[in-house]
Parts: C-alpha cells; sequence; structure tokens
C-alpha cells in the first residue's frame, strides 16, 4: 500500500486546527462520544499516539480498510489499554522521543473491565493522558449497565419492572479512584463544553506524567434521546449538579466549572428514554428520583459548585463561549 | 565463554545481548529467576532498557505488544497461570502479527495447583499463532532466543522458546555465552514495518468483516508453514558464529537407520539420550528431538519418518476427553505416508512427576502390550485414587 510521509510541522502550519479524527466515520447521528474523541485530538495535535480499547469509538472509526484517524493509532483488546499505552511510552521514553501517548477507553473498559490495567499504568508513573469517554453503559455491545451507569438508569441489563427501578447501584467515583494515585493531574469535562475540553487536554498534554480526563458523553441510542439534543442533556448533567467538572492535582481539588443557577435533575432525566420509569404515579419512581436529587445536591456540596458568583467560566458562562474559546485577558 | 550458569540466569544475559528496549514482566515460578536476573542487569547499568513491572500477566504481553508497536524490540517471560492470563493478548500480539519474543518457563497448570514442569501451558495457546520453539537443555535455550528475534523480526510472527521450568530454569549447566560482538553480527538492530509514528500514521488492530478476516487467517497461517524456511535459516548462520546447532525444525539423535523412534520435546530428550547411551535397547532406537511444534514441520516429519515401523510419542501434556496433543498431530501430519509406522502415544512427567531413565525400558515394554494408536498416562499409581475414580 502507498502511504505517505507527513511532516508534523507541515501538518501544523496547514491546518491550525489539526484534525486527529476526520469526518466520514460511522457513529450514530449526534453521537457524543465522536465529537468529544475529535475535541481531544484537536487540542492534542499530530505528535501523538492513540492506544484505544474495544468499544464504539474503535468500531465507528476503523471499518477495515477505511480509517477516520489521521494519526498513529492502535486497537489491541478491551482491557488492557492501559498496558498497550504503558508499553508504547516506555518504547517512545527509550528511544528519546517526545511523542505524547493517548490512551482512549471508554467507561466500559475504563470503569470495569480494562481498570486494572489503567491502574498499574498510573502507579507506574508513565507518561500517558488517558481518556475516558464515558457514555455510562456498555453501549457498543447494546447499551448494558456497567459501573458507570447512573443510579436508577434502564439498561438492557438493568431494566425496570416489578421488583425493580433501573439499575441498583451507584455510579462509580472513578475520577476519585484515579486520583487517588496521587497523578498530577485527573479531570472531568463534558462534550457539551469545547472549550473546556480544549483547555484540560491542553493541561494534560503539558504534563510528563500520567494524566487523567473522563468525559461525559451523551449516547442518543443508549440513552434515549434525539441526536440534535445531545449538546444539551450534556450541559444539563453538568449545570444539575449530577456530573461535575473538576480539577484534581495530585488528588487535590484545584479546579471546578461553577454552576450559576443549579436546575433540578428532573430537567436533564425527563429528556431521557433511560429515566422514563421514574416519570410514573409510582411512590418508588418519587422516591429513586429524590434519591437522584440528593446525589446531585450531594455534589454541589461537596465540590463547593454553587459559591463562586456569577463567572464567564460557569456554567452559563460557558454555554455561550463560541467557537475557539474565549482568551483570558 | 563457558560458565556454570543456572538456566535463568543464562536466560536472562542472553536477553540483555539481543538488546530489547523494553522488558515487561510478572513474577511466576518458575519464570521468576529469568525477570530477577534481568531486573538486577539493569539495576547494575549492564544492560540498558526500560524495564516494566507490570501488575498482571495480563499487562506483561500488553506492554511488550505496545512496545514492539512503536518501534522498540521488546521481551516478555511467564508461566502455567501467566500464559493462560495473557492468552487473550498471546491471540491478539500474532494477529497483529507483532515481532515480539517470550520465554515460557514450562509449568503444569491448575487446578489441582502445581508448580511443577509440565507442557501443558505452552500447549494450552499452541492455536494462537505463535512459533513456539522446545528447548532441550540450557545452551539450546541461550542459542534459540537469539535465534527467536531474527526469525520473529525477518517473518514478522511472535515466537515463544519454551523451557521446561525447574528442569532448565533452575538447574545449572556449563554453557557458553556468547559475546555481545557474536549477537551484534546476527541479529540486526529492531525494525518493524508497521510502527505507530505520527509523521506516517497508521491504523492497526481495526475491525475487519467477514468480507476479509478469511484472507486475514489465511496469510497467517501461509506466514507460519513458510517461517519454517527461516527456523532452518537461523540456526544455519547462527551455528556459522557459534559453532552450534539447535536443530533446526527437528533433529534425530541416535542411529538414524534404526526402525523405533521416540518423539519428544524439550528436556525429555536428555534423559532419552542418557538412557539410550546406559542401557542400549536390543533392537537399535532413534529420538526424534522436536523443536519446532509450531509451525508443525509435517514435510520434515514424514522424512524421517519414512521406512519407520514403530513411533513412540512422549509428551507432558494431555487433552482430557481426548489423550494426546502431540501424538494427534504426529498422527495427522504421518497419515500420508504409504506405510505409517505403528503409533504409540504416552504423556509423562505431568506436574513434575520426574522420569527417571528407565523410562525408556517402559515405553519398550508398553508398546509389546498395547495396540497402536492408544494413548496412555505412564507412571499412574491406581492406588493413589478412591475406588470411585479407579
Amino acid at each position: 500500500m502507498e502511504t505517505t510521509t507527513i511532516k508534523i510541522e507541515e501538518l501544523r502550519r496547514s491546518q491550525p486546527r489539526f484534525r486527529g479524527l476526520t469526518s466520514g466515520h460511522r457513529a450514530c447521528l449526534g453521537c457524543g462520544e465522536a465529537l468529544a474523541a475529535r475535541l481531544v485530538t484537536e487540542a492534542a495535535g499530530p505528535d501523538v499516539a492513540v492506544a484505544n480499547a474495544t468499544g464504539c469509538l474503535e468500531i465507528f472509526t476503523t471499518p477495515w480498510p477505511e480509517s477516520a484517524w489521521r494519526i498513529p493509532w492502535i486497537h489491541s483488546l478491551f482491557e488492557n489499554t492501559g498496558a498497550v499505552a504503558a508499553g508504547m511510552e516506555a518504547a517512545l521514553k527509550m528511544q528519546g522521543k517526545s511523542t505524547k501517548v493517548l490512551a482512549f477507553g471508554g467507561d466500559g473498559g475504563t470503569f470495569d473491565i480494562g481498570f486494572q490495567a489503567l491502574s498499574g499504568m498510573l502507579e507506574r508513573g508513565h507518561n500517558v493522558l488517558y481518556v475516558c469517554f464515558d457514555n455510562e453503559a456498555y453501549m457498543n455491545t447494546g447499551i448494558q449497565r456497567s459501573s458507570s451507569t447512573p443510579h436508577a438508569a434502564m439498561t438492557t441489563t438493568s431494566p425496570p419492572g416489578k421488583q425493580r427501578m433501573g439499575k441498583r447501584h451507584l455510579k462509580k467515583d472513578i475520577v476519585s479512584i484515579v486520583a487517588a494515585h496521587h497523578i498530577p493531574y485527573a479531570a472531568t469535562s463534558s462534550m457539551a463544553y469545547p472549550s473546556d475540553i480544549r483547555k484540560k487536554v491542553r493541561r494534560a498534554m503539558a504534563i510528563d506524567g500520567p494524566t487523567f480526563l473522563q468525559i461525559h458523553c451523551p449516547c442518543p441510542l443508549g440513552w434515549g434521546h434525539d441526536g440534535s439534543e445531545s449538546v444539551e442533556i450534556g450541559r444539563l448533567a453538568v449545570q444539575t449538579g449530577l456530573f461535575p467538572l473538576i480539577e484534581l492535582e495530585r488528588g487535590g481539588l484545584v479546579g471546578v466549572m461553577p454552576i450559576r443557577n443549579p436546575l433540578p435533575v428532573t430537567d436533564y432525566l425527563k429528556l431521557q428514554q433511560r429515566f422514563k420509569h421514574l416519570f410514573v404515579d409510582d411512590v418508588r419512581a418519587k422516591q429513586e428520583l429524590e434519591h437522584i436529587q440528593a446525589i446531585a445536591d450531594h455534589n454541589i456540596e461537596v465540590y463547593d459548585l454553587t459559591e463562586h458568583g456569577a463567572t464567564y467560566y460557569d456554567t452559563d458562562g460557558m454555554n455561550l463561549v463560541k467557537r475557539g474559546g474565549l482568551r483570558r485577558s | 565463554m563457558l560458565q556454570a550458569l543456572e538456566g535463568s540466569q543464562a536466560i536472562a544475559q542472553t536477553v540483555a545481548l539481543c538488546r530489547p528496549q523494553v522488558v515487561s514482566a510478572y513474577p511466576i515460578t518458575p519464570q521468576t529467576h529469568i525477570v530477577e536476573n534481568i531486573s538486577k542487569l539493569v539495576a547494575d547499568g549492564l544492560f540498558k532498557c526500560e524495564f516494566v513491572s507490570v501488575e498482571s500477566e495480563f499487562s506483561a504481553a500488553s506492554v511488550a505488544l505496545g512496545a514492539a508497536m512503536a518501534g522498540s524490540r521488546a521481551y516478555t517471560a511467564s508461566a502455567s497461570q501467566g500464559i493462560l492470563l495473557m492468552a487473550e493478548v498471546l491471540y491478539n500480539i500474532a494477529g497483529m502479527r507483532v515481532p515480539l519474543v517470550m520465554t515460557c518457563a514450562n509449568r503444569a497448570v491448575s487446578a489441582p495447583l502445581s508448580i511443577w514442569n509440565d507442557q501443558q501451558d505452552s500447549m494450552a495457546v499452541r492455536d494462537a499463532g505463535w512459533i513456539q520453539l522446545y528447548c532441550a537443555d540450557n545452551q539450546e535455550a541461550i542459542d534459540t532466543t537469539i535465534q527467536a528475534y531474527r526469525i520473529a523480526e525477518k517473518c514478522e510472527i511472535p515466537v515463544m522458546v519454551c523451557v521446561d521450568g525447574f528442569i532448565l530454569t533452575h538447574t545449572l549447566e556449563t554453557v557458553d555465552i556468547p559475546t555481545q560482538e557474536e549477537v551484534d553480527a546476527f541479529l540486526p538492530k529492531y525494525s518493524f514495518s508497521r510502527t505507530l509514528d505520527p509523521r506516517n500514521p497508521i491504523s492497526i488492530g481495526t475491525l475487519v468483516s467477514p468480507d476479509f478476516f478469511t484472507e486475514a487467517r489465511y496469510s497467517h497461517h501461509q506466514a507460519l508453514m513458510k517461517a519454517q524456511t527461516e527456523i532452518i535459516a537461523a540456526d544455519e548462520d547462527w551455528a556459522a558464529i557459534s559453532g552450534r546447532r539447535s536443530g533446526g525444525l527437528l533433529s534425530i539423535i541416535g542411529n538414524p537407520d534404526a526402525k523405533i523412534a521416540i518423539l519428544a520435546l524439550g528436556s525429555v530428550l536428555g534423559t532419552l539420550e542418557t538412557a539410550l547411551e546406559e542401557t542400549p535397547p536390543a533392537e537399535p532406537v532413534k529420538l526424534i528431538k522436536l523443536r519446532s511444534f509450531r509451525p508443525f514441520p509435517i514435510q520434515a516429519l514424514k522424512e524421517v519418518c519414512n521406512g519407520l515401523e514403530t513411533l513412540i510419542v512422549l509428551e507432558k501434556a494431555i487433552s482430557p476427553g481426548s489423550g494426546s496433543i502431540l501424538g494427534m498431530e504426529v498422527m495427522a501430519a504421518l497419515s500420508g505416508l504409504e506405510n505409517p509406522p505403528k503409533i504409540y502415544n504416552f504423556a509423562a512427567g505431568l506436574g513434575g512427576r520426574d522420569i527417571p531413565l528407565e523410562v525408556l525400558s517402559q515405553l519398550l515394554e508398553a508398546i509389546q502390550k498395547i495396540p497402536s494408536g492408544e494413548f496412555h498416562i505412564l507412571d499412574v499409581n491406581i492406588e493413589k485414587l478412591p475406588l470411585e475414580d479407579r
């Protein structure tokens, strides 16, 4: 096969916004993960190598003989992405190269099956940015619950019924677990806030050590909403306090995206089919809604999300940020 | 230089001579001494590499995979449960045709738990698509490790060097460790056609539909069959430097015209060879030392078995519910011969059970009493079993 060699400097010059993931892939309309992955690769630039876990992102970007990636990219298995990335990093280090290694995984590949390899990679201090595209279930296999699936959400393996109100357990607090490895930088972000993703990716890219970014990615198919509503739903997850955007350095909280006007969780939940069973006349449904509101209230309290006054980088301010982002003076 | 070294120490020093840039391993008996010795060489500054102490064998294989794909020669080693834990990665490495080398310090597989030697572990991953070379002694382990890198990188197929746990890994033998110059003269710098490079970005490990999967498997199979040529060439070329042969695909020990042969893998051949020397049987017996189990050298085996009357296959693994693993493959390979020998299949040495010199006479006596084609386990003491299991 003919291949052409692209100079990194040349790429940077010709494309101020380098796009590592191009259009033409096979993601669903309104896929939050596809948008987030594009934003991450734009911010990371061309001098990277990616290890990608099994999942939607891997499948929809690389149906042989096609590929939507313009950066070196490898998919090995579901549960070894942290280790493959670690091996790539060790090799590049020995070769004296500065190419940054990125690891991409979904919530299944990160919270569940790939958790051990991720922990090992963090503990050993590899210079890798691990990005978890969190769409809160095993979407690639047809919407089964993961340890990231939020409480009470319906999936094909946590269906509501006479005995159940969706998932019985809580969403795993992965960013805290990751931060407990005392790595230099761990953060959460959302595909609904592109400039926040860019800022956090650039920050992580500049750090020589393990960094972690969890990006909340609405999934129209799995969550049961229209593709055109993905960004709106992503924003509501943040504005309700259900998905707090935070930054942790060496395990300590160093930044949050404040919420200007917290919204009730029902604003977020009612738009999604996966919570449909909570909006019926049933005392258990009412209890679950209260439970979910309590989770949001707890997040707002522990991360101090409402005590910042109105700033341009809070949830409302960021909603107005134009493509490319505001520049601080 | 001739030195008295433990097998693991010799393998570790040899790995260092091959200059991998990344070594990744997780401890498991009886592989531990290999990686401990490598760690010490690294700590003493005698071996410049990135030693990644991972949290599982699954990650050990995955780190080596990532390193090789990113453009560095890499190494890992494991055994038994570790081989099974990394089984998924082993298939993946081979399917992506990553030129890795690993040592399998052969050990039994649990349950029941046994830390001792047999070859159930490497047999369990025989279909993963790796080349598997079995070593009869520690000198062969040294020479085969060096050859393995050249074979892997020329054929773009990973190579598993199988050495019997404890029997080889923990035994002191006089061995010749080659010089760095000799190894450098034999082993070119690492190069791989599909590395991850931002200046030439490619996508590896993509989703393949039924339109292409069959062809991928076909080409992998063909590549393994063709690798037989390179396995022989690597042994010859290394012999030109070292003066030693490790036996190519397979080799014959004893009288080549003997009408009775015993075929085996690994260190048991040393026992059989000594037995033949000390107690020569009435009728001449030759040994077929099978070194390459994958690729399985069908043609070479047919040639050495042509005219043979009796073939005894002795192996250190079992397929419960079927019996022989190696024996079945031998029978299949020889079924095309005009006058195939009578084949008798035996398993012995399971879970570290000693195979004494008497094994030779035991085998020769046993085949007088049983029909050919059958499978038997040697040295079973039925008294140890509860009545209902006898």
